[in-house]
């Protein structure tokens, strides 16, 4: 099951990854995870957050390019080895990863985000070798 | 529709027409217009030394500076009580421009403006919105009595307030805009914030744009938002002159239509100053042969463009100018190449997934120019790869067109500055170096 991130294209400016947070801060959104990627000139922030149409909403009314994409958030054990046991079975499946970062959800458990085109095809692949995944609801409810 | 006969005359009808105004105005301008009497004297030149067409390139050049030199009313050939009324150009460096009409004057600018609005589409049914600030601007007043003139309704909204504007179009069935492209562009930027579809939600059909350049890229842009079945068509003048109504683009777009029983234009090579053969692109000389208060003879534009004979498709037999393609003065010399901001302009124009909006950068490095292109992102992405793709393809065909490699900047929707008169977006930082 995938969950939707927000992702703004930020320019390489200082305050404005500042002015961002502000925004989302001054909505009530909150930021369960970020990855921050960058080039000289420009970045693209992705955050998970409890409620990314709104953030994107509002980011927008105010002159940002924000837009939502749909991600997974896997569900890892706390175990050596578990991330790379995880991206062997995607990768045996011809399953591109476009990017991935860490989310930490508990103390005893953690969560990889991971963004793919293959949407469909991964669903499938995760849900036959019971891998887990976040629902948007076990998001909200963070 | 053709508004006048004169627009249809045979190349040797029109040439006696020119050539009996063109030296009744001379012999009039060496009269009354003391500066001007000068310069052909220290030319060697005498009125009836204009025997033909071809003899108008023994007469000086005037330009913009001897207009300022004679400010205000120096070069005027007529005595101020004879005057109806005074424009005046911005004037953003040192004093403004002025000029002059008599009675006869207006009405040949009304009936100069009622031609190019013609051509462009206005019939006496339309409702006319004209969204150029009114005052000591040509641009506002001569379109309304050109429009007037064909019965169209005007709405004079003049600049501003952009919502109020769009309010107006909708409540009032505004059929035909008047604005500059970027201004055009922007209001329907304006109509899509506040929930308003130009396509649908408005009826605006005609487009007579002016006062800046447009290029194809941006007509193309402008028929995204207004509809694909909205006329648009540019139409040049400049105050100097007249005001709006030199010439104006008919509804096949090949370039603007002059008005030569009233000017004769000719293009140079703006270094050397010689006089260019039809066709080959150079700056634009206007002479004005049916003025009375301000006859400006071989007036330099300073404007880009060339100059098309051929008969075209809609009936007038007038010459054509193509499309500006710059300013002599905005010409940029970046690393040794001339570069024109509307080359920039068409390149950032056709590139998928960013706005109109630029601005140009020029800075020095050490002893290199350095030319960097800040552009806005239309479309929102998550993919990195979509914006270094919009970035190398924005490099690679200012390349193509300019020769020179430019850095290029993106940037989020709206933090470029918009513009509601003529745009700004030259950031020359050489200067004073």
């Amino acid at each position: 099951m995938t969950v939707k991130q927000l992702s703004v294209f930020i320019e390489n400016r200082r305050g404005r990854l500042g002015e961002v947070l502000h925004v989302l801060k001054e909505k009530d959104v909150s930021i369960l995870s970020m990855s921050l990627a960058d080039t000289s000139e420009f970045g693209l922030l992705r955050l998970i957050t409890n409620d990314a149409d709104k953030g994107c909403e509002v980011l927008n009314s105010l002159g940002f390019s924000g837009t939502v994409t749909n991600v997974f958030i896997i569900k890892l054990p706390h175990v050596a080895g578990a991330l790379q046991n995880i991206l062997e079975i995607i990768s045996a499946n011809d399953i591109d990863i476009e990017y991935a970062y860490g989310m930490s959800v508990e103390a005893n458990d953690a969560t990889i985000v991971v963004k793919t085109s293959q949407i469909e095809k991964a669903e499938k692949v995760l849900a036959d070798n019971g891998i887990g995944t976040m629902s948007p609801e076990e998001l909200k409810a963070l | 529709m053709i508004w006048s006969e004169k627009e249809t005359l045979s190349r040797k009808e029109m040439e006696a027409i020119q050539l009996e105004r063109l030296k009744e105005t001379v012999y009039r301008v060496y009269d009354k217009v003391a500066p001007y009497r000068k310069k052909m004297d220290e030319a060697g030149v005498k009125p009836e030394d204009i025997k033909s067409l071809s003899d108008l390139s023994k007469l000086p050049f005037v330009t913009k500076q001897d207009l300022r030199d004679n400010y205000p009313f120096g070069l005027f050939a007529v005595p101020k009580d004879e005057l109806l009324r005074i424009h005046a150009s911005s004037g953003t460096t040192g004093k403004p421009t002025v000029v002059g009409y008599t009675k006869g004057d207006m009405d040949v600018w009304t009936e100069c403006v009622s031609r190019i609005a013609c051509a462009g589409g206005a019939k006496s049914t339309d409702v006319a919105q004209i969204c150029f600030g009114y005052g000591m601007f040509t641009g506002a007043l001569g379109l309304h009595y050109g429009l007037e003139n064909i019965g169209t309704t005007i709405v004079p909204s003049s600049t501003g307030n952009s919502e109020k504007q769009l309010m107006y179009m909708k409540d009032f069935g505004t059929t035909l805009l008047v604005a500059t492209p970027s201004y055009a562009l922007r209001l329907a930027e304006v109509a899509r914030e506040i929930g308003i579809d130009p396509k649908t939600d408005l009826n605006v059909k005609i487009g007579l744009v002016g006062s800046e350049l447009l290029t194809d890229a941006m007509r193309d842009e402008m028929h995204k938002y207004w509809g694909e079945d909205m006329l648009i068509t540019s139409n040049y003048g400049m105050s100097e002159l007249m005001g709006p109504g030199v010439s104006g683009e008919c509804e096949y777009l090949n370039g603007m239509h002059i008005n030569e029983d009233f000017f004769i234009p000719e293009i140079i090579d703006p270094e050397t100053e010689e006089v260019l053969p039809a066709g080959e692109w150079g700056e634009l000389v206007i002479t004005c042969i049916k003025k009375e208060a301000l006859p400006l003879i071989r007036y330099r534009t300073r404007d880009i463009t060339r100059l098309m004979y051929e008969p075209c498709e809609c009936g007038r037999t007038t010459c054509r100018m193509a499309n500006l393609s710059g300013r002599s003065d905005d010409m940029l010399k970046i690393r040794g190449v001339n570069v024109f901001p509307g080359q920039i302009e068409e390149v950032v124009l056709s590139v998928e997934g960013l706005g109109p909006h630029y601005e140009i950068v020029v800075e020095r490095d050490g002893y290199t120019d350095k030319l960097t292109v800040r552009v806005e992102l239309a479309k929102a992405t998550d993919s990195f790869k979509e914006l270094e793709k919009i970035e190398a393809t924005v490099r690679n065909k200012l390349r193509v067109v300019l020769g020179l490699d430019a850095k290029i900047k993106l940037e989020s929707p709206n933090t470029l500055a918009r513009f509601e008169g003529k745009a700004k977006r030259i950031r020359d930082l050489r200067k004073g170096n």
